[in-house]
C-alpha cells in the first residue's frame, strides 16, 4: 500500500499530465463530422509517431553494434510513422479542398 | 525518470521546445476536427513533430551525456523519410486504410523496440532500492506489450484489407485470446516480482513476452472482419498512442507523454464514435459476433432481373431525381471519375443528382468522401444517409454502385442477421433501383442482400468502371 502511495507522490506530475491529456483528447475531438473520421484517425496516427523521440534517445546512447542496429531500425520505423502519417493525411485533406 | 539536477540553457530550450510541440499537437488535432482548418491542423502538428525531433537530437541529455551517433540517426531519419514519403504519395486513395494501418504498426514496433532496448539498462541502484516493482519497469513492460500487440495487429489488419489474409472465425477464439492476455499480464507480474540484481538477467523473459504479445496481436485481429476493420484500426491506433506515452513516462519526456496520451484518448473516442455510426458496441466488435450468424439467411430469395444498358440510360435520363449510392466496388474499380462524368451529364439534362454517403461506405468512415472529393464531386452533392433517407420515396432512380451491406434491408427486417440494427440507406424506398455489381457475390459482411431480389430492382452486371463508361456513352447518344 505504501509503495503505491509513494509511487503516486513520486510521479504526481506525470499523473497530472496523463489525466488532463485524457480529458483534452476527448474534448478536442468529440464533435467531429463523420466525413473527417478517416483524416482525423490518420492525423492522430502521425502524432503518435512522437515515439520517434524515444527511438532517437535509445539510438543516441547505443554502444554495442546490436543496440545500434536495433536503434537504427527503431528510428527508421518511427520516421515512417511520422512522415507516412502526415503525408497521407495531407493527401486526403488536399482532396477536400480541391472541390471549389 | 532522471530529474534535472543542474540548470543548463540547452535543457531549458529542449523543455520549451517540448511545450511548444505539445501545444502544436493539441492545436493540430483540434483543427483536424473541422473541415475548413483540417489541412492546416495537420501541418501544425507536423511542425510540432519536427521541432521535437530536432530539439531532441541536438539538446537532449541523459545522465549528462548528449545524444551520440548523430550521423547514424540522421541517416535513419533520411531512410525513413524517403520510404515513408514514397509509399504515402504513390499508394492509391482506395488503399488508404491499409496505409494508415501500416504506418500505425511501424509506430507500435518502434515503441516495442525501445522497451526491449531499455529493459537491460534499468539502473541497478533503482533495483537495489525498490526491486523490480517500480514505475520504470512497469512503463517498459506495458510499452513492450501494447506496442507489440499494436504492431502485430496492424500488420494483420493491413494484410486483411489488402486481401491476402482471410478471416478466421472460431468460436473458441475469444477464450484463447482471453487466456493469452492473462498470460501476458502474468508475465508483467512475474517480472516485476523477481528478485534480481540487474534487469539484464531477466532478458529471456522479455523475449518470450514479446513473442506472446505478437501471437496475441495476430489472434486479436484475426477473427475481426467485415465492416469492423476500421474500428480495429482506430483502436490499434490508440494503442500505439498509449505505447508512445509509456516511452514518455520512461524518459520523463513531456512531448511523448502528451502526444501519446492525446492520441490514446482521442483514438478511443473516435473508435467509439465509429462503433456508434454502425450501431455496434466496442465489445461486440472485439469479441467478434459479426459474421457468426448468417446461416439463418433464407435461400428462397427468388430471381434477379437484369436491365440493359440502353434501358438504364433512358431510365436515368428521363428521371427528375437520381441518387447514387457509392460503395467500395466503385472505389476499387477507380470509377469515381467516370461516375462524376455520368452525374454531370445527367445534370446537364436537368436531372437532380445526389450521392448518398453511408458513414461506413468504403472501408473507413469518411473514406468515400475522400474518394469522391478526389474526383471533384462538389461537396454539396454528398448527402449523409440520415438526411437522404426521408427523401428517397421521391427519388425516381437510386443507383447502387458497388455497395452492398449499407443498402441491405436485412439490417431492418431480419433480427438474426449479423448487421441487424445497423443504420442503412433505405434503398428500397426509391421508385426504381439499379444495382451495378460485378456478380452475385456477397458484400464484405458475407450476407445475402434481399434488395437485389426486390421487384423494383434491376441488376446491371459488370465491372463498375466499364459499365459506367458504357452507360455514359449510352446517355450521350440519346
Amino acid at each position: 500500500m505504501e509503495n503505491i502511495l509513494e509511487f503516486f507522490l513520486l510521479n504526481r506530475n506525470v499523473i497530472f499530465i496523463v489525466i488532463l491529456s485524457i480529458f483534452l483528447g476527448i474534448e478536442v475531438i468529440s464533435h467531429v463530422p463523420a466525413v473527417l473520421h478517416t483524416p482525423l484517425m490518420s492525423g492522430a496516427n502521425a502524432i503518435h509517431g512522437v515515439v520517434i523521440i524515444g527511438a532517437i534517445i535509445v539510438m543516441g546512447h547505443a554502444e554495442t553494434t546490436g543496440a545500434m542496429i536495433l536503434g537504427f531500425l527503431a528510428v527508421v520505423l518511427g520516421t515512417l510513422n511520422v512522415v507516412g502519417g502526415f503525408v497521407v493525411t495531407d493527401r486526403m485533406l488536399e482532396m477536400f479542398r480541391k472541390k471549389k | 525518470m532522471n530529474d534535472i539536477t543542474q540548470f543548463s540553457s540547452g535543457i531549458s530550450i529542449l523543455e520549451i521546445s517540448y511545450v511548444f510541440a505539445s501545444v502544436l499537437f493539441i492545436l493540430g488535432l483540434k483543427m483536424l476536427s473541422h473541415p475548413l482548418s483540417a489541412r492546416r491542423g495537420n501541418i501544425l502538428a507536423a511542425i510540432g513533430m519536427v521541432l521535437a525531433i530536432i530539439a531532441t537530437i541536438f539538446l537532449h541529455q541523459k545522465d549528462e551525456k548528449p545524444i551520440g551517433n548523430i550521423g547514424l540517426i540522421l541517416a535513419a531519419i533520411f531512410v525513413g523519410t524517403a520510404i515513408g514519403w514514397i509509399i504515402a504519395r504513390r499508394v492509391k486513395m482506395t488503399a488508404m486504410p491499409q496505409l494508415v494501418s501500416l504506418f500505425n504498426g511501424m509506430g507500435g514496433a518502434a515503441a516495442a523496440l525501445i522497451s526491449i532496448m531499455e529493459f537491460p539498462h534499468i539502473s541497478q541502484e533503482l533495483i537495489a532500492k525498490s526491486g523490480m516493482a517500480n514505475g520504470q519497469v512497469l512503463a517498459i513492460l506495458l510499452g513492450l506489450m501494447i506496442g507489440t500487440v499494436s504492431w502485430a495487429g496492424s500488420m494483420v489488419a493491413f494484410g486483411k484489407l489488402d486481401g491476402w489474409i482471410g478471416d478466421m472465425r472460431i468460436k473458441a477464439m475469444k477464450y484463447v485470446n482471453l487466456a493469452i492476455l492473462t498470460v501476458l499480464i502474468g508475465f508483467i507480474v512475474f517480472i516485476m516480482t523477481r528478485n534480481v540484481q540487474a534487469s539484464i538477467e531477466l532478458m529471456p523473459f522479455i523475449y518470450i513476452m514479446f513473442a506472446v504479445a505478437v501471437i496475441y496481436g495476430v489472434l486479436f485481429v484475426m477473427p475481426i472482419g467485415g465492416a469492423d476493420m476500421p474500428v480495429v484500426i482506430s483502436l490499434l491506433n490508440s494503442f500505439t498512442g498509449v505505447a508512445a506515452a509509456m516511452g514518455g513516462f520512461l524518459y520523463n519526456n513531456q512531448a511523448m507523454l502528451t502526444g501519446g496520451i492525446l492520441v490514446g484518448s482521442a483514438g478511443t473516442i473516435l473508435t467509439i464514435l465509429m462503433c456508434r455510426a454502425m450501431n455496434r458496441s466496442l465489445i461486440n466488435v472485439i469479441i467478434g459476433v459479426f459474421g457468426g450468424g448468417g446461416q439463418t439467411n433464407s435461400t428462397e430469395a427468388g430471381s434477379v432481373k437484369e436491365i440493359s444498358l440502353s434501358d438504364a440510360a433512358v431510365l436515368l435520363s428521363y428521371s427528375r431525381k437520381v441518387v447514387i449510392v457509392p460503395g467500395y466496388g466503385l472505389a476499387v474499380a477507380q470509377a469515381q471519375h467516370i461516375c462524376h462524368d455520368l452525374d454531370k451529364l445527367l445534370e446537364e439534362k436537368g436531372v437532380e443528382v445526389k450521392y448518398a454517403i453511408h458513414p461506413v461506405a468504403g472501408r473507413m468512415p469518411g473514406h468515400m468522401n475522400v474518394l469522391l472529393a478526389e474526383a471533384d464531386v462538389p461537396y454539396e452533392q454528398l448527402v449523409e444517409s440520415d438526411e437522404i433517407n426521408p427523401d428517397l420515396p421521391n427519388t425516381d432512380v437510386l443507383v447502387v454502385i458497388g455497395a452492398n451491406d449499407v443498402v441491405n434491408p436485412a439490417a431492418e427486417d431480419d433480427p438474426s442477421s449479423p448487421i441487424y440494427g445497423m443504420p442503412i440507406i433505405k434503398a428500397r424506398d426509391a421508385k426504381n433501383i439499379i444495382v451495378m455489381k460485378r456478380g452475385m457475390g456477397k458484400g464484405y459482411a458475407a450476407i445475402e442482400n434481399m434488395l437485389f431480389f426486390n421487384d423494383k430492382t434491376r441488376m446491371l452486371f459488370g465491372d463498375a468502371k466499364g459499365t459506367l463508361q458504357n452507360l455514359v456513352n449510352e446517355v450521350k447518344s440519346l
